[in-house]
Parts: structure tokens; C-alpha cells; sequence
């Protein structure tokens, strides 16, 4: 089992046509997704690469029966993308697109309430379950199939953890990049919860950063109800404060959401905080290992 | 983006947010004809620089006549200002602001922010106007309050009335500060803004509610439907070398140390400056060349880490994903001879194309200290700068 996303998955990419849409429509259908079709409004009826688009996202959903979309719509129409999908009854919707305006995602965020469907970013790099199902940009031959499930904020880094992981030949359930916005659809208690519940997942990486409150939250979460053993690092050790890197969420502003706060909540939670990130795997794994002993 | 007080005034004047009358002006002459054109007996001339605390160090000050803006202007302008938020170099004061003075009553604070918990716009209001709000959470955090706001529904009128109320106000003030924090929101919202801090509002001797400091910043995401705030902007405020970054989609922060980064990814280089800094060495930036990054950008990335004179060595790590490592490789030669490289060049890739990659730089002759993961690059960096010292 996995979370999320599996072989059964079937996948509508918003914003098909566009350079990012089709490298990684491509991609993810060469990993064994099922890319089942796509939405540019006003293509209707044409094709890309075997993969009919349509005009809405309603038609796509009954034509083709998706249950998931991904969306790669530049940022000034990405919130207009997530709201159709969420219309259209779609259950799981990945938001790729960086930069989206944050009063815009207030909005989504309002809309989704009451509704059936699950948010995933923006700002993120998907959900992958290895040699399941590849939904998003993360290069896919890094992973491989396992029982650690791995959440994060950021995408490169998840890709390093991934890798470490790997190469120690520790597998991966799931992982899911929450997106390193100030306001994602999911956040890590969200992602939490389901790798909770997943009896093929065995341990879990989360991969934090500076700025908010969201890893104190988890951790608080973790200490209370999370029953598996739990590696964690947090990024922007280093980070001056009221300085943005990079990441609209990540910035440290009236001394709070500092690394060091997020580090001693962890800890007081009984989790294994890898102080380096080029710990991360040896971590999990000498968890793993006295777990097992 | 932040802007400075005189032109957060302009745009919270424009929806209609009282706001005292006031001109700027960037010559001692402008400024002592500001003072004639207000035709009051008194008025401030405040510094304006984006940074808080000018009213301790100096920035402000309260004149009544031609000469003494003059005067204040004249030794002002063009010199660094240094207040607790500038650092110790401080803020070349550019321009400064004349408004007509107000007789303070009573001053309180007013502010809105993204509130990543109610992923609403929510009001945070105190008693405790002219502190800091942070110093005044720490210390009696039972007088903020905060109310986040329906994006549907708007601000709502029960709740503007019951922070009136709760900041101790009265009788038509009421209705007053009910006006202004509505037409404060609808600012907020029209222009994308991100932080709308009025420190302090004030109640005048003659009851009326004012804001007499005021400070915004915007979404820079947003920036593309508002090209009336984008003008706002003010390089000088910024770090040159940031501005440079920007101009090619780079984030780059400038920071102290002397280790160089390159990174793709937000996570992963804050991870790298972490690293740089758990084997014993301080990185120099923050720098993020981003994920679709093609080689001009990634050479435009390399001459402004090596602009920093500080910088003593480059680290380079790269998780290629979208970004194609063998890209990345040649953007970093064509740059490496383009300035003549001479301190040492540490490179870490892994991902999309890396053995590509990797046979670029072995071919172009530069000297690239090769390193096989993170822990590596990090050591071996740290190395390359100790053997020089």
C-alpha cells in the first residue's frame, strides 16, 4: 500500500501544451503513470502525444474518468486551475506552479472547505509512490519502492533525502512535497496522518524549514498520536532573520519560526533530528536498525 | 517589496485611510518649500528609509519654520541613518517626508498580516501603540488582538466594532476607526499587500483617528497585477547585488561569510549554507538558480557570487531534476573563464545527465575540486579555504 497516489491513479495535466506541462506529462507517463488526459482551454478535441485534451476540466473528468489532476498553469491563473478542479469533483489536485499570489490561495483555501478534495501544493514538487505512481517533477529513477514514507516543504532536499535513502537501499512508501508556500493545501499533520494509517509505511523523514509554525504543530501531533519512529531536519539553520530565502514561507520574522525553536520542539517530541542534511538517510537508518534490534 | 512610509501614505490615502497632509522632498530647498505649501505652524520631517526605529536615532523631528527643514534636511540627506533594524552601516537617507503635526491623545497599534493559521487576512490590534508588536507580544500578550478576516464576507462590521471597542475606544470614534480599518482592508486586498503596520494610530486631542506611521509591503508573486506598486520600488534600498539577481530570476541573498553558494532548490541551499556551517565555515549568500535555469543564468549566477570580494571559495550543489546537470556544468565553465576564476571551485551534481555533466568539466581544463555527495562538498570546501589562510 502507499498513500495518496497508486498504480490506479488516472491523471489529468492542466496546462498540457505548455513547455513544463509536456516534459513532465511525458515523464511521468514514461514512469508508468496513467496519464489519462489533459486540459488548455479552447485545445479541445486535439491530442498531445496520444493524450486527448479537452476545453474544461468537467469534460475531461467524464470522458475519461480521472480522479486526480496536476497542474502546471503559469501563476497568474494557477488558483482559477485549482478551483475548477475542485468543482469538477476531482478528489486529488497537485499544484506545481511557483509564485502563486498568496490572497489567491486565501480564496482557494476558503472554496476547498467542505469539499471532498485534496490540495497539494502549489509550490511543490508532487507525490510520488515509487514504481507506482509519479505524479509531478521530481526525477523518478532516484526512488524506489519501500516503507518510508517521506513528506516535505522542499523539493531539491526531498530529492537528497530520497538519494540518501536509496543508496543506503532503504525504499520509499510515499513522498510528498507540501509546497513552501506560506499557505499549501496539505500541510505536514495532513501527510502525517495518512502515512499514520498506512500499514506498509514503517517510519517516516519530514523535512521542514524555517518560517511559520507548522513543524512545532507536527511535532506536538507526532508526541501525541504518530506511531512511528520519525526522522526530521530543519532547513535555514543559518538564515538571518526577516530575510525571505527563496521560498515565499520561508522567513523568520518577530524571532519566531526559527530553526532553533523548530529543532527543540522536535526533539522534546522523541524525534531523531539529523543536525546535518547529509545525515539523513544514516539517520533513518540507524532508527531502523535498533528499532528492529 | 516594501516601500517607504511617505508612499504607503499615498496609496493608504487613496482608499480614502486618514492620513496626515504631508510632501516629500530630496533637497534642503524642497524641503523648506514643503514646509511653506503645509502653511502650519508646526510640522514632522521624518528620514525615509526602509527600516523601523528612525524616531530614536534621530530620523524625526518636530520644526515650525522653513529654516529649521532646512537645516534638518541639509544634515540629514545623503548621510547613513542607523538604527536597531539597519545594522551597523545603516540607511543613506535619500529623501525625507514633511507632514503637519498632530497632538497626540492616545496611541495605538493597528496592523494586517497573512496568517499562515486561519490562511485568512487577519486584523492584530493593541493598546500598546509606538512599541515594537513583537516586544509587546513577548510582554503582555493579553493586549493584542487578533481577528482573522472571511475573504468571502470581508472585514465584517461587528468585528471592526469590537476591536474599537477593545482598544478602549468611544462614541463616534467608533464609527470613525470602523471606517478606517475597512478602507484599511480594502487597501490590503486591492493591492496584493502582505503587511499593512500602522505604528502608531493615533487618537488627536481633538478626537479625530489618524495613522501616523505607516509601513507595507507587497507579494512580490502579485507584483504582475499591480504595475502602479511595482513603480514604487526603490533600488537604493536593496542590496546591488540583489537587485543584479533579480534582473535574471535568481534569489539571492547576501549574507556574511566567505563560502560562495550556488544551489537549485530554496530547501536544498539553505541545507548547503547549513552544511557550510555545521564542517566550520560561514557561507557568503543565499542563492537559488532555480529549476528550469539555463546556462547564461547559471554564469550570471556565478559572476555575482564572485563579485562579493569576501567570497574566498564556491560550492556548487546541484540535485538536477527539471535542471539538466550537464547545463548546469557548462554554464559554470563559461563562467569560470569568463571572470578568471582564481580561488577554488567545489562542485557537488547528482541527478538529471550527471555523467554529461561531469565530462564537461573534466574537459574544459578549469580546476573543479569534484565532491561526492554533500558532506563531502562541504568538507572539502572548508578544506580549500583553510589551506589558503
Amino acid at each position: 500500500m502507499s498513500i495518496i497516489v497508486n498504480k490506479n491513479t488516472r491523471v489529468l495535466t492542466q496546462g498540457i501544451t505548455g513547455a513544463t506541462g509536456q516534459i513532465h506529462t511525458r515523464a511521468c507517463k514514461e514512469y508508468g503513470t496513467q496519464m489519462v488526459g489533459g486540459v488548455v482551454p479552447g485545445k479541445g478535441g486535439t491530442d498531445f502525444e496520444g493524450i486527448p485534451i479537452f476545453d474544461t476540466v468537467e469534460q475531461a473528468r467524464k470522458a475519461t474518468g480521472a480522479n486526480a489532476t496536476v497542474i502546471y498553469v503559469p501563476p497568474p491563473f494557477a488558483a482559477d486551475a485549482i478551483l475548477e478542479a475542485v468543482a469538477a469533483g476531482i478528489e486529488l489536485v497537485i499544484c506545481i506552479t511557483e509564485g502563486v499570489p498568496v490572497l489567491d490561495m486565501v480564496k482557494v483555501s476558503r472554496y476547498m472547505r467542505g469539499t471532498n478534495s485534496r490540495l497539494i501544493g502549489p509550490n511543490c514538487p508532487g507525490v510520488i509512490t515509487p514504481g507506482e505512481c509519479k505524479i509531478g517533477i521530481m526525477p523518478g529513477y532516484i526512488h524506489k519502492p519501500g516503507d518510508v514514507g517521506v513528506v516535505s516543504r522542499s523539493g531539491t532536499l526531498t530529492y537528497e533525502a530520497v538519494y540518501q535513502l536509496t543508496q543506503l537501499g532503504i525504499g520509499q512508501s510515499s513522498c510528498v512535497g507540501i509546497g513552501g508556500d506560506p499557505i499549501v493545501g496539505s500541510g505536514h499533520i495532513d501527510i502525517l496522518k495518512l502515512f499514520n494509517a498506512d500499514p506498509a509505511t514503517r517510519a517516516v523523514i519530514m523535512i521542514g524549514e524555517i518560517g511559520g509554525s507548522a513543524e512545532e504543530e507536527a511535532a506536538l501531533y507526532i508526541k501525541q498520536n504518530f506511531k512511528k519512529p520519525v526522522v526530521a531536519f530543519i532547513a535555514g539553520q543559518t538564515a538571518p532573520k526577516g530575510r525571505r530565502m527563496g521560498h515565499a514561507g520561508a522567513i523568520i520574522s518577530g524571532g519566531r519560526g526559527t530553526a532553533a525553536d523548530k529543532i527543540a520542539a522536535l526533539m522534546t517530541a522523541g524525534i531523531a533530528v539529523a543536525m546535518s542534511p547529509a545525515e539523513l538517510g544514516i539517520t533513518m537508518k540507524n532508527l531502523l536498525e535498533s528499532k528492529a534490534a | 517589496m516594501n516601500i517607504h512610509e511617505f508612499q504607503a501614505k499615498q496609496v493608504l490615502g487613496r482608499f480614502g485611510v486618514p492620513v496626515p497632509k504631508g510632501q516629500p522632498a530630496s533637497t534642503p530647498d524642497e524641503a523648506a518649500k514643503a514646509f511653506e505649501s503645509l502653511g502650519q505652524p508646526k510640522a514632522v520631517i521624518k528620514a525615509q528609509i526602509h527600516a523601523g526605529g528612525r524616531g530614536k536615532a534621530g530620523g524625526v523631528k518636530l520644526i515650525s519654520s522653513a529654516a529649521e527643514a532646512r537645516e534638518f534636511a541639509t544634515k540629514i540627506l545623503g548621510k547613513p541613518l542607523v538604527t536597531h533594524q539597519t545594522g551597523p552601516e545603516g540607511r543613506v537617507v535619500r529623501r525625507v517626508y514633511l507632514e503637519q503635526a498632530s497632538e497626540v491623545a492616545r496611541e495605538l497599534y493597528l496592523g494586517m498580516v497573512v496568517d499562515r493559521k486561519s490562511e485568512s487576512v487577519a486584523v492584530i490590534a493593541s493598546t500598546e501603540g509606538g512599541m515594537e508588536i513583537e516586544e509587546v507580544a513577548a510582554k503582555t500578550p493579553d493586549r493584542i488582538i487578533t481577528m482573522p478576516i472571511d475573504p468571502v464576507i470581508g472585514l465584517a462590521g461587528f468585528q471592526a466594532r469590537e476591536i474599537a471597542f477593545a482598544l478602549g475606544l468611544r462614541d463616534k470614534q467608533v464609527g470613525q476607526f470602523s471606517t478606517l480599518i475597512a478602507a484599511l482592508y480594502r487597501a490590503f486586498i486591492e493591492t496584493d499587500a502582505s503587511l499593512v503596520e500602522i505604528n502608531p494610530l493615533v487618537i488627536t486631542k481633538d478626537g479625530s483617528v489618524i495613522c501616523l506611521d505607516a509601513k507595507m509591503a507587497f507579494d512580490d508573486n502579485a507584483l504582475f497585477r499591480h504595475p502602479d506598486i511595482r513603480e514604487l520600488r526603490d533600488p537604493n534600498e536593496e542590496d546591488p547585488a540583489e537587485v543584479e539577481a533579480s534582473k535574471f530570476d535568481l534569489s539571492y541573498v547576501h549574507l556574511d561569510g566567505n563560502i560562495g553558494c550556488m544551489v537549485n532548490g530554496a530547501g536544498l541551499a539553505m541545507a548547503t549554507m547549513d552544511i557550510v556551517k555545521y564542517y566550520g565555515a560561514e557561507p557568503a549568500n543565499f542563492l537559488d538558480v532555480g529549476g528550469g535555469a539555463n546556462s547564461q543564468k547559471v554564469a550570471a549566477a556565478f559572476r555575482i557570487l564572485l563579485a562579493d570580494e569576501r567570497v574566498k571559495a564556491v560550492l556548487v550543489n546541484i540535485f538536477g531534476g527539471i535542471m539538466l546537470c550537464d547545463v548546469l556544468a557548462q554554464g559554470v565553465v563559461d563562467a569560470a573563464r569568463e571572470v578568471k576564476l582564481n580561488i577554488p571551485l567545489v562542485v557537488r551534481m547528482e541527478g538529471t545527465n550527471v555523467d554529461k555533466g561531469k565530462q564537461i568539466l573534466k574537459d574544459s581544463g578549469i580546476k573543479v575540486i569534484a565532491a561526492n555527495d554533500m558532506a563531502d562538498a562541504a568538507r572539502r570546501v572548508v578544506e580549500a579555504i583553510g589551506q589558503r589562510a
